[in-house]
């Protein structure tokens, strides 16, 4: 339990999937003008992530490792995350109508979000986690991609009030207020190590 | 003479440059920009996917039924990466470890399914592989022209050759806030002087600026229903 514990925060906080790896930076800076629309994204995302980390990890332990299929997993988890998202968004629209007008428009956005790719990966190539650890790996990315990005929504909703020099207008000041989120986020970073050691002496 | 071909060439490397006019494809221009070499490597690997990508669907542009283009065009690409991923892996694994999962990322680069569905699937295969060529070469010069700057003034090396002592560099400019201080300032730089870059999409786009594959799907799923 703590184990699992430790691999959401080391996600969420340590290494941000946006601030400290670079995924899934279109949506981070094109969907973060309002807090509300922000929050709506970041809660597809951990929905989706989820839902992703798990099947295919479930995949490539069950499936392809098995057959000796390892090659084929970016193209075969491509499709499988397209298809799942596809198949989300028509249960949601289906079961639980509310849930849908909320997320429903983010959904497809969230197909190619490099990050759920990025993270069904990592989770099998970087980190060698198992299935349960997958799934808690690919909710604590998650819920740092939400935090990110909810937290500059509100840095923006701030800045657009600001008398900007014209050059640095639009894009240059989101990312360069994303630097700044990104410096903060670095005193995580110290954490990194005695999670590590502590990963390592909790065991499977 | 302007030779159509030539002026493929052109518009990738300047006029349409993919990640510095066009803005397409940042995810790996901040995550490997950590130094010039790492640039290269990265730029060279989506040069070759983004050629054979163009030549294979510029071929195969009469056969694929227009409904299914865009799944036929990922599994298309995701073979093409998974085979540069393998080769990388084995004739250059010290790239293979500089640049990681980013490799198998060049999949949902938004160039590639870009310039397929803005270009290859309209053009003639040689047009296709030069506009290939072009645009990977100005996404190679972009990223690496990142990483010079941000080695150079992180570390105090130019591809690993001292220029000046560590102890002068700034660190945090080979830290990820480096990379968002980088490529604002390219972005500053160029609005100062006046070219006209696609920024506004970058940030004011709801997700459908045609940038992403399935997006695009789902854009024209919309148009569909409005119509």
């Amino acid at each position: 339990m703590i184990r699992l514990i430790l691999i959401v925060i080391l996600n969420a906080l340590i290494s941000n999937v946006v601030l400290n790896q670079f995924l899934g930076i279109c949506s981070f800076l094109g969907v973060s003008q309002r807090i509300k629309a922000s929050a709506s994204l970041g809660a597809a995302v951990i929905f989706v992530m989820t839902i992703a980390s798990a099947v295919a990890s479930a995949l490539y332990s069950l499936v392809l490792h098995p057959l000796g299929l390892d090659f084929m997993k970016m193209i075969i988890f491509i499709l499988v995350i397209a298809a799942l998202v596809q198949i989300v968004e028509m249960f949601l629209k289906k079961k639980s109508p509310s849930v849908y007008k909320a997320l429903g428009i983010y959904l497809p956005l969230i197909t190619t979000n490099c990050a759920v790719l990025g993270i069904a990966i990592d989770n099998i190539d970087k980190f060698g986690y198992n299935f349960i650890e997958s799934v808690f790996s690919g909710f604590g990315t998650a819920v740092g991609y939400t935090i990110a990005i909810v937290l500059l929504a509100g840095i923006r909703s701030r800045v657009v009030e600001e008398d900007i020099p014209r050059p640095v207008r639009g894009a240059p000041i989101v990312m360069l207020a994303a630097a700044l989120m990104s410096i903060a986020f670095m005193g995580f970073s110290e954490l990194q190590p005695v999670i590590e050691t502590a990963l390592k002496g909790v065991g499977q | 003479m302007k030779n159509k071909y030539v002026e493929r060439l052109y518009n990738g490397l300047i006029k349409e440059n993919p990640t510095l006019v066009l803005m397409l494809g940042m995810c790996p221009t901040l995550a490997v920009s950590t130094a010039a070499i790492n640039g290269v490597s990265m730029g060279l690997s989506t040069l070759a996917v983004l050629i054979l990508s163009n030549f294979l669907i510029s071929v195969m542009r009469n056969v694929i039924p227009d409904e299914v283009r865009l799944p036929a065009y990922i599994v298309i690409v995701a073979s093409l990466v998974t085979v540069v991923k393998l080769l990388i892996k084995a004739y250059l694994p010290s790239v293979d470890e500089a640049l990681g999962t980013y490799i198998d990322l060049i999949v949902v680069n938004c160039i590639i399914l870009g310039r397929a569905e803005a270009y290859a699937n309209k053009h003639t295969p040689g047009l296709s592989v030069m506009d290939g060529i072009g645009m990977g070469l100005g996404f190679t010069v972009a990223l690496t022209l990142a990483g010079f700057v941000r080695e150079l003034l992180g570390t105090g090396t130019v591809f690993g050759l001292t220029v000046f002592p560590q102890e002068y560099a700034v660190g945090i400019m080979i830290q990820p806030p480096g990379a968002f201080l980088v490529i604002a300032l390219f972005i500053i730089i160029m609005n100062a002087i006046g070219i006209k870059t696609r920024q506004r999409q970058l940030v004011e786009s709801d997700g459908c600026d045609g940038c992403c594959a399935t997006c695009a799907m789902r854009c024209e799923e919309g148009k569909e229903e409005t119509k």
